[in-house]
């Protein structure tokens, strides 16, 4: 997904922030927030509960108004203009529990515009095509919470809109569907579908955005391409030599650490070449050297803190298996 | 770019209606409106204790009289008479009043005399003491036949040695049985559109708590202006409150007709039985908007039956009082009482169903329904407002919220003194 990331700068925007202000009895839950999120891409909004993630979602789909800043959904400011091409699925969910299930994705597109009709027809498919079948004539109340989960994120979608707002989407999902709910997000943005997701799982960041949002403390330290960020922090080199000591010594940086057999230090402004030639002068005998780039995790440490790394940490629910 | 397939933007009143609907629909079958249907006997309950008030009101209004319509020197002695039998019997002696205008030679039309008369007479009695005629509606003057009789007999110069025989002319109302009986209908009207409002308004305000229990209401808000939500909720219990009225006229029709009776055994309303019926259905509409809206109001700072409780009490004594005020000013018909009753938006239809009981005119009605439609398109509105304000950042999840906020602002220092 990351290799996205160049295109998707180039293409319109889907969303756009600029300085967007919320403030709850005094406090401000959300401080001049911008964001860009371009047309077709996978935009992970990613921050620890609290931080403000889904003040900005509920602003960017109108569900309340900001205090100060701009926003423009879809190219208008007003999102309820343009909300039969949204689905937003609430970190909160609910459906009402005496509604069959083909009747509750049908009432979640008659509220985005689609005819009811037409909504029921579709809410049969989508329950069959998702291996729910059995499940359309059903209550809400007696399906399992997952299930209702599965008919309210159909009913997200049952209007085919070309923006997608998911709040924390993965909480309360078990690793099966967890992954499934990926590929389903993958298959959104293979039709061209924006999907924005608020996490606070950055596994699920990496592996699916091209461009995050950090947010801590209702700001937005970084935006950009998932790239970009990893990019903050300089690649790490890890390096197994034969000899222990030498004149190769003089070519590692001061802050190098010496864990075991390896050298661990931060690629130098110079890059790898320089580095090594004078290994290979300097008689190090390299019996391995490796570069790794810096994860999302790193990545959010170095651009949003500790402390807002290890409360994301938290409230980190189970990892899916894969 | 994928191009969404579904359906196009919805106005706010296409949106309402698609909140409408389900509510309506929910609502129909529903187990609990089983309940609904039967819940009027409840109030019934309460509606006979209301009736004290009632009671009260009717002592108020001006009691019956019998107009004398004699002679100079026969009026003077039959009221004399009157006074005698009156400190002996105590009660049901008719207070008596003279017709003015009688003139010795020139015959009465006692019924034209009680036709024209304001002073709530209720029959007319002439001829002489010896030889009285009683002038009225059957009911009465078959009621008062007896001490009319006694009255004669005190009023009589010589002392006969019977009591004379009172001739009876019957009409078909007087003033004073017609209001007496329009008073009635007019208490009825008011207590039925008290407790239907009520009873009804409620329902909108536990739909929503359910829906906030439910967690639906970030979904609705999502999809569509919250001025729909509240337009959409407001008209579907409306919707909901004439099937009941529906259905509960239909049950009450069908007995009252299946005993015998029709609307033209009791006492018809000043604007006839059509027009009452009609505003009736109006002034409810009006009310239950009106109080409704607030409900809906207070029920999106609300996040649980314990709180709407807390919330809506104040509320429903009010409406208490404005009841018991539009009672009150019923039995001051045309005074300054009545006017600012028919003013205040939430005693206004019910004050106004009670003047429709009991005067023909049918202007104010107009001027009162133009004035509560204004003022339902007001407190709509500033309910909608409230409610948008209100429903995403109330209970316990904003409290939560305000939890997770201070964590945020406790990240934002350690940042900013990271970087500094």
């Amino acid at each position: 997904m990351a290799g996205n990331a160049g295109e998707a700068a180039a293409r319109p925007l889907a969303i756009e922030a600029r300085g967007l202000v919320k403030r709850f009895d005094g406090f401000t839950a959300v401080d001049g927030v911008d964001l860009s999120v371009p047309e077709g891409a996978i935009y992970g909004v990613l921050g620890p509960n609290g931080a403000g993630k889904t003040t900005t979602l509920r602003m960017l789909l109108g569900i309340i108004d900001p205090d100060a800043g701009l926003r423009r959904v879809l190219g208008h400011e007003r999102p309820h203009e343009v909300a039969h091409a949204i689905g937003y699925l609430p970190e909160e969910r609910g459906l009402y529990p005496a509604m069959k299930a083909y009747e509750a994705i049908a009432f979640l597109g008659a509220l985005r515009g689609l005819p009811l009709a037409e909504g029921r027809k579709r809410g049969k498919v989508l329950l069959e095509e998702h291996g729910l079948g059995y499940a359309i004539d059903r209550q809400i109340r007696q399906l399992s919470k997952g299930m209702a989960q599965q008919v309210q994120l159909l009913g997200t979608l049952v209007h085919d809109p070309r923006l997608v707002i998911f709040d924390e989407p993965f909480s309360g999902l078990d690793a099966l569907n967890q992954g499934k709910l990926e590929k389903m997000i993958r298959g959104l943005a293979a039709k061209g579908t924006t999907v924005i997701f608020s996490t606070h799982v950055i596994a699920h960041a990496e592996r699916l955005c091209d461009e995050v949002a950090i947010i801590a403390g209702g700001r937005v330290p970084f935006a950009g391409p998932v790239d970009v960020a990893r990019d903050r922090i300089r690649p790490q080199v890890r390096l197994e030599t034969r000899a222990d000591e030498g004149p190769w010594r003089a070519a590692l940086p001061a802050d190098a650490r010496h864990e075991g057999a390896f050298w661990y230090f931060n690629l130098p402004d110079s890059g790898i070449e320089p580095l090594l030639r004078a290994l290979i002068e300097g008689e190090a005998g390299i019996l391995s050297l490796s570069i790794e780039r810096a994860g999302l995790h790193d990545a959010f440490v170095a651009i949003a803190g500790e402390a807002a790394a290890r409360a994301l940490e938290e409230d980190k629910p189970e990892e899916p298996r894969r | 770019m994928s191009s969404s397939t579904g359906g196009g933007r919805l106005s706010t009143l296409a949106a309402a209606y698609v909140v409408a609907r389900r509510d309506f629909l929910a609502s129909l079958f529903s187990r609990s409106f089983i309940f609904f249907l039967i819940g009027p006997l409840f109030p019934l309950l309460i509606g006979g204790l209301a009736g004290g008030i009632g009671a009260q009101v009717q002592q108020n209004v001006e009691p019956p009289k019998l107009g004398v319509a004699m002679s100079e020197f026969d009026t003077l002695s039959i009221i004399r008479a009157r006074h005698e039998l009156a400190g002996k019997l105590n009660q049901g002696v008719p207070e008596l009043i003279e017709v003015k205008g009688t003139k010795p030679g020139v015959p009465v039309d006692p019924a034209a005399a009680m036709r024209q008369s304001h002073a709530n007479l209720a029959a007319i009695l002439s001829g002489t003491p010896e030889a009285p005629v009683l002038t009225g509606p059957p009911g009465r003057i078959e009621q008062w036949q007896g001490v009319v009789s006694m009255i004669a007999y005190e009023a009589t110069s010589q002392a006969p040695d019977r009591y004379p025989v009172v001739s009876l002319a019957k009409v078909a109302t007087s003033t004073a049985d017609q209001n007496r009986s329009r008073i009635i209908t007019a208490q009825l009207g008011q207590v039925v559109l008290f407790l239907l409002t009520m009873l009804l308004a409620g329902m909108v305000l536990s739909n929503l708590v359910e829906e906030k229990g439910n967690k639906i209401i970030e979904v609705l808000a999502a999809a569509i202006p919250m001025d729909a939500v509240f337009l959409g909720k407001l008209f579907a219990m409306l919707a909901v409150s004439w099937v009941g009225l529906t259905v509960w006229g239909a049950m009450i029709g069908t007995v009252w007709i299946g005993a015998g009776h029709s609307l033209g055994d009791y006492p018809a309303p000043a604007v006839g039985w059509p027009m009452f019926l009609g505003l009736a259905v109006i002034y409810f509409s009006l009310a239950y908007l009106l109080l409704g809206s607030l409900f809906l109001a207070i029920g999106s700072m609300a996040t649980t039956i314990r709180e709407v409780q807390t919330l809506s009490m104040p509320i429903s004594m009010l409406q208490l009082l404005n009841f018991f005020f539009a009672s009150y000013a019923m039995s001051k018909p045309g005074s300054a009482m009545e006017l600012i009753a028919a003013i205040v938006p939430f005693s206004s239809p019910l004050t106004m169903i009670a003047r429709a009981a009991l005067d023909a005119a049918l202007w104010p009605h107009l001027l009162a329904i133009a004035w509560q439609v204004l003022c339902v398109a007001v407190l709509v509105r500033i309910g909608a407002r409230l409610f948008r304000t209100w429903v995403m950042k109330s209970g316990p999840s904003g409290a939560k919220r305000r939890r997770w906020w201070q964590r945020g602002a406790a990240i934002t220092v350690e940042a900013a003194g990271r970087s500094a």
